[in-house]
């Protein structure tokens, strides 16, 4: 076989990858095995829960995109809380929610020397090491909305437990129907594991004595997409003409259903409630199509996360768990398993409420 | 003294580090300055077999989908169980493998390299997610993690890994192109085909390579982002093509083939880091800075343009007024 130049450039390319490889090699054979960023980020400073919250802290917002209009309104609430502690907010993120884009930001804000970054995370751990280096160098991390991996923050405000949002799912509608009738589930994805967890609990809650004339009958998935979801809800409401109320869980579920039911015989005759946002579901709950469903107050959580953080930055907390602190006008709030926060139970939007939300 | 965009793209560069020095607390330190090198490691790695792709009037758009096929290809295997030093020549094979495509598709089948590589540019990312899904690989070890972030460095210099690897290999893009019968041949290429074959330049082979190298580097910038962020995924570095492509462009390097230098590509991909680095701890808003980068991208496509129409009417009106 003639050796031609590209056959020698071939067998240099191969003889170059495999060097590589040896090189490589020569560091242990090492694979797959335990991480280490499962528990909460550790301190080993004390808290003390009568310090006063310092002036002039400087908290960055970091939203999975700029230009989200829910995570824009949880910012501005922090921002605004901010104020009130004599603190200064400000909001900075990327274009796009892929993994890695949040990354110079961390990296640009401990550069700015923050005091604290609340981050909602577009990649558990794809922002861990820059968040790990920034809490190296006494900056004080807040995820919120979304979470990262636990050692990487050293406190997670979430929305509300899961326990509570499938409870009270089930709690709203039952009170609606008075007790009575067969009901239906209509959910996003089969394996969206926030929705599974909810419905476990609603189960878990429907299985109590007070609900014994209460029947599940069936779950359904539009898989979030709005025209699955209102074909669901079309096939479910033919298939159990005894149907008396749906629970969505779901923000794109709750408003398909809804459209479906308000042109329908149906309207007036099944109670819909579940989870969604006041923009969506305002012409619904106007035409009284729907008569209440919840969600979290996106502004109660820019506000609980940005006297988290002060407490965090001015010593009151250190993210151990048992640790209380005050909220402003919220209240009080304890630091609970994992350096979790959880805001409190969903708020119930209504026809007399709901045109004081806009998102 | 004609100016050259290279040079100026370099006089930019010196200009802006300049500005960060005198305005911006922290620019300096050499945290800030590791971590925006670190920032654009791998476009700037892509941008090397892309500089020497555009010289030779090429060009490969799907560097950044083989980027997140070469992340989701380590995450997955290293979820099944392989050893790290088996998965890295794996995913190298996989970069060969694609680059070979693209050129095979340019060479042998003789479509023009953007089409083809807007056509692999999908392909890659599709494959990439068919590997991985949406979902995401974490849980990779700190011995290697520990190469790719910004706050460790070579022992006895302050220079990161990344920027380590970037200095071997720009030296070596460098050499080929400027001072080897191979990097000629590039510019003899990306000039005048037909001319550069009837020369006697394996024009099919000089590209074949150029692409395989491509796929290559690009693969391998997989590995470095993946360990980078800890995270494989197979939307990862979703868009950087085009911040490649600009980073050479906006180094000189002539779109039409033919003219650049590999310092200019450099200067370039260097601009854009600083820059992009520069204006986020100025709290510039994300918008402007795309518009900051589109704007300098055009200036430098138009300048040497520009530059050459004025020339050459000077030289006609000169002509003109001796006749």
């Amino acid at each position: 076989m003639k050796s031609s130049p590209a056959r020698r450039r071939a067998a240099a390319t191969a003889a170059a990858v495999c060097a590589l490889a040896v090189a490589l090699a020569g560091c242990g054979g090492t694979t797959k095995k335990d991480n280490d960023n499962s528990g909460p980020a550790k301190t080993d400073a004390k808290a003390d829960p009568g310090a006063p919250l310092k002036k002039g802290l400087k908290l960055a917002f970091l939203p999975k995109q700029i230009n989200n209009p829910y995570e824009k309104l949880i910012d501005r609430a922090g921002i605004t809380a901010a104020g009130e502690f004599g603190g200064k907010g400000k909001e900075v993120g990327p274009s796009d929610a892929s993994a890695s884009s949040q990354v110079s930001y961390i990296n640009t804000l401990v550069q700015q020397r923050q005091d604290a970054i609340l981050i909602a995370a577009n990649d558990p751990n794809a922002v861990c090491g820059p968040l790990k280096q920034a809490m190296k160098k006494d900056i004080k991390v807040v995820a919120y909305d979304s979470d990262t991996a636990p050692a990487c923050r050293q406190l997670f405000i979430n929305q509300a437990g899961s326990e509570e949002i499938g409870r009270s799912q089930v709690q709203h509608l039952a009170k609606q129907l008075d007790y009575k009738g067969e009901i239906a589930i209509l959910s996003a994805t089969q394996n969206a594991t926030n929705q599974n967890t909810w419905i476990r609990f609603m189960k878990d809650e429907l299985s109590k004595p007070a609900y014994k004339n209460m029947k599940l009958v069936k779950t359904v998935y539009g898989d979030d997409d709005d025209q699955k979801s209102f074909q669901e809800t079309q096939g479910l409401l033919k298939a159990y003409p005894g149907l008396k109320g749906i629970i969505a869980p779901t923000t794109v579920g709750i408003a398909a259903a809804a459209r479906y039911i308000s042109g329908s015989s149906y309207e007036g005759k099944v109670v819909l409630n579940g989870l969604g946002t006041p923009n969506q579901m305002r012409k619904y709950v106007k035409d009284g199509t729907v008569e209440q469903f919840s969600l979290w107050d996106p502004k109660k959580l820019g506000y609980l996360g940005s006297y988290a953080a002060a407490a965090l930055a001015s010593g009151q907390i250190t993210g151990a768990e048992g640790e209380k602190f005050k909220a402003g006008k919220l209240g009080e709030y304890t630091v609970g398993k994992n350096g979790e926060i959880i805001l409190g139970p969903p708020t119930v939007f209504d026809k007399a409420n709901i045109d004081k939300f806009d998102f | 003294m004609k100016l050259r965009w290279d040079t100026a793209v370099g006089v930019l560069l010196v200009a802006v580090f300049l500005t960060g020095l005198g305005t911006t607390d922290g620019f300096a330190s050499r945290d800030n300055l590791a971590f925006a090198f670190n920032d654009i490691a791998e476009v700037a790695l892509m941008a090397l077999p892309m500089t020497l792709l555009v010289v030779a009037g090429q060009v490969d758009l799907s560097v950044a989908s083989m980027l997140g096929l070469g992340s989701a290809l380590t995450g997955q295997l290293w979820d099944a169980g392989w050893a790290f030093e088996t998965i890295v020549p794996v995913v190298l094979l996989v970069g060969v493998i694609g680059g070979l495509l693209n050129g095979w598709l340019v060479t042998r089948v003789g479509l023009p390299s953007l089409a083809v590589t807007i056509g692999t540019l999908a392909l890659y990312r599709g494959l990439a997610s068919v590997v991985l899904g949406s979902g995401a690989i974490t849980d990779f070890p700190e011995t290697y993690a520990k190469w790719a972030v910004d706050t460790t460095t070579v022992p006895g210099t302050f220079l990161t890994y990344p920027v380590v690897l970037f200095i071997v290999l720009a030296a070596i893009a460098a050499v080929v192109l400027h001072a080897t019968g191979l990097g000629r041949s590039l510019f003899a290429i990306g000039a005048q085909e037909d001319a550069a074959y009837f020369a006697g330049i394996r024009v099919k082979r000089v590209k074949l390579l150029l692409f395989v190298v491509s796929g290559l580097i690009s693969a391998f910038a997989g590995v470095v982002f993946t360990l980078r962020y800890g995270s494989a995924r197979a939307d990862n570095g979703q868009g950087f093509e085009m911040l490649v492509i600009a980073s050479v462009l906006l180094g000189g390097v002539d779109f039409d083939g033919g003219k650049g230098t590999l310092v200019g590509a450099v200067a370039g991909v260097l601009l854009i880091g600083v820059l992009k680095n520069l204006l986020t701890l100025n709290d510039v808003a994300n918008e402007v800075q795309v518009i900051v980068t589109g704007l300098l991208l055009v200036a430098s496509v138009l300048t040497p343009r520009l530059i050459t129409t004025v020339s050459a009417w000077r030289h006609r009106r000169a002509a003109a007024s001796t006749s």
